[in-house]
């Protein structure tokens, strides 16, 4: 009797699987904490352009959701199934309905180009805001949070995601076009002429024998570990004093278990030193605002029933591949130098 | 029973996997349409109706205004059970440095986002199959607590 029960109701509970993906719903959880519940942008950069979903094709936008841009924050969404994509692609075009939901409309052909030209006239008008290398803009989307030089952040054109989504065709019209909303004109009506346009598309196409494969460490521990030699309260006190050492102000040391237990209760065996660089915190945070998940910085000293006393610390190297941002990737390196740093001072 | 049952989360959790909900990894972020005050207070009353306890909260903003950087409302809210916390610091002392769980909170725009570690990212602590159900469990609180603030 129970057997049947519980395969029904697990049957029940797989059901959503099996129903037809629900486009508003599937970006509402994969899309809008970047992108903005109405594509408004965020994190991530404004898809509800008129401009935008005018010149974006389905295929582009596909290969984009799949395959995301590597070091550039927009994750690729390897595990939906195309229906649920596609679903989430018809869910964007509602947000204009009309020309721009028919994408690729007036088509344009690229012609022949010549890629040295093309390079010329790129570091002309382009340069200044996608890179010299086509790189892109610093920081993320749009980040209503903090200070910005510019709206949007201009995408990196020799993305390895970039340049696989992305069709000759549709780089010509966003030049042609320019992007309404953005900084991006177009370099049509700023007197560029279609032979130039497309000198600058075959010049970008060409980054494919350039791009760099950005991919985390894969390698890199969870954990920075090192065993101490002196007791635990000597070497909270050293951590303290290498952190000073080093620039960083102390904010709070306290138990693990402090907040979650009453004070008496609490094991004081395990004690958090906390301790930051606000310049350091300021720097990551204008780089990617969701780098908060390893601040403010802190090491944990810890005593074993034995009595041995070990520090710890998160690894910032392994916390890097959640991120998606080749840009942290350097804050995470300095801060697990510094880490290292600042424990074997202490443990010495 | 306890085969039968087995097999049948298998399926599940292949489905679950085949959809991206078991195995990715990658960051947990939700977008709430309240301003910081009413989504702080929120989140906080919501991680209590989970069974947490919220053991502190870091005021980023606050350390960055008072050095002199501009910056909108930026909190880290750090939270756990209490005998979980004490358990699992024992037996994984590894996973010391990611205790108590944690959730940054900050405004944009008219919004706020929040947004934790997944923390099936930490799997490989230890190839204990307990610290794996024990991190799902994690994972789908703090999705039901992401989903509940997005309600």
């Amino acid at each position: 009797m129970k057997i049947p029960i519980l395969t029904s109701l697990i049957l029940l509970w797989c059901l959503p699987l099996w129903a037809a993906p629900n486009g508003g719903q599937l970006y509402q959880r994969h899309c809008a904490a970047c992108h903005g519940l109405s594509g408004q942008g965020g994190v991530g950069i404004p898809l509800a352009l008129p401009d935008f979903l005018a010149h974006a094709s389905d295929r582009y936008l596909q290969a984009t959701i799949r395959e995301g841009r590597p070091g550039r924050v927009m994750p690729a969404f390897q595990a939906l199934s195309d229906a649920q994509i596609d679903a989430i692609i018809q869910h964007m075009r509602q947000w204009h309905p009309g020309d721009a939901a028919k994408p690729g409309s007036p088509r344009v052909t690229v012609g022949p180009g010549d890629v040295k030209r093309g390079k010329a006239l790129y570091g002309e008008h382009c340069a200044l805001c996608h890179g010299t290398n086509g790189e892109g803009g610093k920081g993320t989307g749009v980040t209503f949070s903090r200070p910005r030089n510019l709206p949007i952040m201009p995408p990196a054109l020799n993305n390895t995601g970039f340049l696989a989504a992305v069709s000759n065709e549709m780089i010509k019209r966003t030049l042609m076009d320019g992007r309404e909303g953005t900084p991006m004109i177009s370099y049509f009506k700023a007197g560029l002429s279609e032979q130039d346009i497309d000198d600058i598309v075959h010049y970008i196409r060409s980054m494919e024998q350039d791009t760099i494969h950005w991919s985390p460490d894969r390698e890199a521990e969870p954990t920075i570990v090192m065993d101490s030699d002196y007791d635990l309260a000597t070497t909270v006190e050293n951590i303290q004093r290498a952190a000073v050492g080093v620039n960083f102000r102390i904010i709070r040391v306290q138990h693990l278990e402090d907040g979650l237990f009453s004070e008496d209760q609490v094991n004081s065996k395990q004690v958090i030193i906390y301790f930051c660089n606000f310049n350091f915190i300021n720097q990551a945070l204008s780089i990617d605002p969701r780098a908060g998940l390893y601040m403010p910085c802190r090491i944990t000293v810890n005593e074993d029933e034995q009595g041995q006393v070990t520090v710890m610390a998160l690894n910032p190297k392994f916390m890097s591949r959640i991120f998606n941002n080749s840009e942290l990737d350097e804050s995470c390196d300095q801060m697990y130098e510094m880490y290292v740093s600042i424990m074997e001072e202490a443990t010495l | 029973m306890k085969t039968f049952t087995t097999i049948l989360l298998g399926i599940y959790l292949l489905f679950t996997a085949a959809t991206g909900q078991a195995v990715e990894e990658r960051m947990m972020m939700a977008r709430i349409q309240q301003d910081f005050p009413e989504a702080m207070a929120q989140l906080q009353k919501t991680i209590g109706e989970y069974g947490y306890t919220v053991s502190r909260i870091q005021h980023i903003d606050v350390g960055l205004t008072a050095s002199g950087f501009q910056t909108d409302r930026y909190r880290i809210v750090f939270f756990g059970k209490p005998e979980e916390i004490r358990q699992l610091s024992t037996r994984y002392p590894r996973l010391i440095p990611y205790l108590p769980l944690m959730i940054t909170i900050f405004s944009e725009g008219e919004d706020t986002l929040i947004s934790a570690t997944d923390p099936m990212i930490l799997r490989s602590v230890s190839s204990d199959q307990a610290l794996e159900h024990q991190l799902l469990r994690w994972r789908g609180d703090i999705a039901a607590i992401m989903d509940e603030l997005v309600r």
